[in-house]
């Protein structure tokens, strides 16, 4: 159990600079996921906080203390491998018990805690095997257990289920979230699958580009993402996203063909907005329904408990996702409602939140272009 | 690949045949000709069927030339440079490829240099060093003055020497000191992910505990090969151990074989010299065939 706190961490190799300054404090216990695409610095960040690679920049603390200039063996974390990164030679008990051995702790005593790890991960029958002969899950449970035996401060996870098949990363998901459950370590996830993110954390961090986008939990990070990086990364199918600009009497979109009569905006007339809206909260209409949107159906995706419909809106791809039991032919005309609370609004420029609506309570009324 | 070329295949396996009765047939004359007697091997032509005296010419050759002894003295200085350099090229390429240090690559270059200088090349120099380890130590003392003003201040005169002629260390240690191996390993070690470093630097194992536990074992197939290659190479040697080898204690099999070969106006007797001569291939023969199945995969390097 232990915090962990980063202070303006930065990054260099050589030339680029490859993290730019983050800030961030994790809670003892908690389960943290930093959620990024690839090359966002995000594995960078917690080999720095492992100790395998150096902070050019910053501080990194666990337990207050500030752990720059110690090796990975003196900071009390364990770390688990994309690829696993077993000991090829070594048996699964071997490989378990290697951290043991290496701090001298007798031979007795450490047959009896890979036993106990063993037992916890359902790998009792598998310990005279070597790593070559288990399949890809077992491999990923002993990666887990030579973490889990040195009873570490911080558990450290670097994409560990990205090997896996689809089915087997459910499964191993909702172990690992069992086992923080079990053994309330503060842990550290990365990984670029935002199902996998918002699953197992308690918070998010969304990195882009080598910044911290945004830290919140799952569900506000879902429900109001602090930038346009966000908003269309978080979520699947992704947010819409619809290009306009402030007019004195609301937004006009997609090149003037469009209006959204907003009412507040409180913004200047002229600048540059980007409107966004996830395809959970578009309804379907029948075409030509007042305050509708009038769109052409491009292609519908069938995924058994709801459907994709991805419509033409003049021009700019647009889509929705509905559980209702439509299956509109691709060509035909539908209508598109939403209600003005589920817009959200970006600058064009920055691509910060614009929080037009910071007092507003939803509004059954649907708005309007 | 499967492929069905059945003029392509009788071919190839008639060129493969003719490669192995061009290896082998010497080995079978030098057989046969151990196991005739004196008036048959020196018959023109010699005669191609066996003949009986096969036991008694080993025997003859093995008391003749004392190769006891010498066989041992050959596989202590064969397995003690096998073991020499499977050890030295194992720790020179592990500073190469694991440690950042200046002078790094210049380290490097010079060890790759010395490809370039074989045994051979450098035999005088090396000779002086043995004869005398000490030597270059003197010299530069020497040079630089210090000798005298140790001699002017203490009264003492510096004359350093250690020899390392007719001794084991005088045979091996020079004819452990190349490159090849440090490259073998080199290659091997760069194909070790470093998520395997990594993994053994979260597990608290400190550079030498990784080395022991993990490179080592990891790189058996290497050690097997170049240890074979090296056991081989270093029973083969001639001129060293003709060189530094004055006293027949220290000799070894192949130097000593040259005592069975008859002198001009001695008798000619061919056939015991033949007769050695399988006697002192047979250890390396051995050898390979043992370690064959590891040296195979060491070389080729992809262990599945």
């Amino acid at each position: 159990m232990a915090s962990i706190t980063i202070r303006g961490v930065k990054k260099n190799y050589a030339k680029t600079q490859v993290v730019h300054g983050v800030d961030l404090d994790f809670a003892s216990g908690e389960f943290v996921v930093i959620l990024g695409p690839s090359g966002c610095g995000k594995s960078t960040l917690l080999r720095m906080i492992a100790g395998l690679e150096e902070i050019s920049d910053g501080t990194i603390a666990i337990d207050n203390t500030v752990v720059n200039k110690l090796e990975p063996r003196e900071r009390g974390c364990a770390m688990v491998f994309q690829n696993y990164a077993l000991y090829p030679h070594m048996s699964v008990a071997q490989n378990i018990g290697y951290s043991l051995k290496v701090a001298g702790v007798p031979s007795a005593e450490r047959t009896q805690r890979i036993q106990a790890v063993a037992r916890v991960l359902e790998l009792e029958h598998l310990l005279d095997r070597k790593p070559m002969a288990l399949s890809g899950g077992q491999r990923q449970r002993v990666a887990m257990g030579r973490a889990m035996i040195r009873e570490p401060k911080v558990f450290l996870f670097d994409e560990p289920l990205s090997n896996l098949d689809a089915k087997l990363r459910v499964q191993m998901r909702s172990e690992i979230r069992k086992l923080h459950r079990r053994l309330s370590a503060t842990s550290v996830f990365v990984t670029h699958d935002q199902v996998e993110a918002m699953t197992l954390a308690d918070r998010l961090v969304v990195m882009n580009g080598g910044r911290v986008e945004q830290v919140g939990t799952p569900a506000e990070v879902y429900s109001r993402p602090a930038s346009r990086f966000v908003a269309t990364f978080v979520g699947a199918p992704a947010m819409n996203m619809l290009e306009g600009e402030v007019t004195l009497d609301g937004i006009s979109l997609l090149g003037d063909s469009r209006k959204l009569n907003v009412s507040r905006t409180g913004l200047a007339v002229g600048s540059k907005v980007a409107v966004g809206i996830r395809p959970e909260a578009v309804r379907m209409a029948t075409p030509g329904t007042p305050g509708a949107l009038a769109a052409t159906v491009d292609l519908v995706e069938e995924l058994g408990a709801g459907r994709v419909i991805y419509v033409d809106l003049d021009g700019a791809p647009f889509s929705v996702v509905t559980s209702e039991i439509v299956h509109p032919e691709p060509g035909s005309a539908v209508g598109l409602q939403f209600a003005e609370s589920d817009l959200h609004f970006f600058s064009s420029e920055t691509g910060a939140r614009l929080d037009v609506f910071k007092a507003s309570v939803p509004e059954p009324a649907p708005a309007t272009l | 690949m499967v492929e069905r070329t059945p003029f392509l295949n009788f071919f190839t396996h008639i060129i493969l045949f003719a490669g192995f009765v061009f290896c082998v047939a010497p080995f079978v004359i030098v057989a046969i000709a151990a196991s005739h007697n004196l008036k048959d091997v020196n018959d023109v032509p010699m005669s191609l069927l066996p003949g009986s005296d096969f036991w008694v010419n080993i025997k003859t050759a093995w008391t003749t030339a004392d190769l006891g002894p010498k066989l041992l003295n050959s596989f202590i200085m064969a397995a003690g440079v096998a073991a020499g350099k499977v050890i030295i090229s194992a720790l020179t390429a592990f500073s190469i490829v694991y440690f950042r240090y200046p002078g790094r690559t210049l380290i490097f270059w010079l060890i790759f240099i010395t490809l370039m200088l074989p045994l051979e090349v450098r035999i005088v120099p090396t000779y002086a060093v043995v004869a005398n380890v000490l030597e270059p130590y003197q010299t530069i003392m020497d040079v630089t003055g210090l000798s005298w003003l140790i001699e002017k201040v203490s009264g003492v005169h510096v004359a350093l020497n250690l020899g390392m002629l007719n001794s084991y260390p005088g045979l091996i240690l020079p004819l452990i000191a190349t490159a090849t191996g440090t490259f073998l390993y080199r290659q091997f070690f760069l194909t070790v992910p470093d998520e395997l470093t990594e993994a053994a630097r979260m597990d608290a194992a400190g550079p030498l505990r990784f080395f022991i536990d993990i490179l080592l074992p990891l790189s058996r197939n290497n050690m097997a090969a170049l240890g074979t290659i090296m056991f081989l190479w270093a029973w083969n040697q001639y001129l060293w151990p003709l060189l530094i080898t004055t006293d027949q204690s220290h000799a070894t099999a192949v130097t000593e074989l040259k005592q069975l070969i008859p002198n001009v106006g001695g008798a000619p007797e061919w056939h015991i010299a033949m007769a050695g001569t399988l006697i002192v291939m047979l250890p390396p023969l051995i050898v390979v065939v043992l370690m064959q199945r590891w040296f195979v995969r060491g070389l080729i390097a992809t262990e599945k």
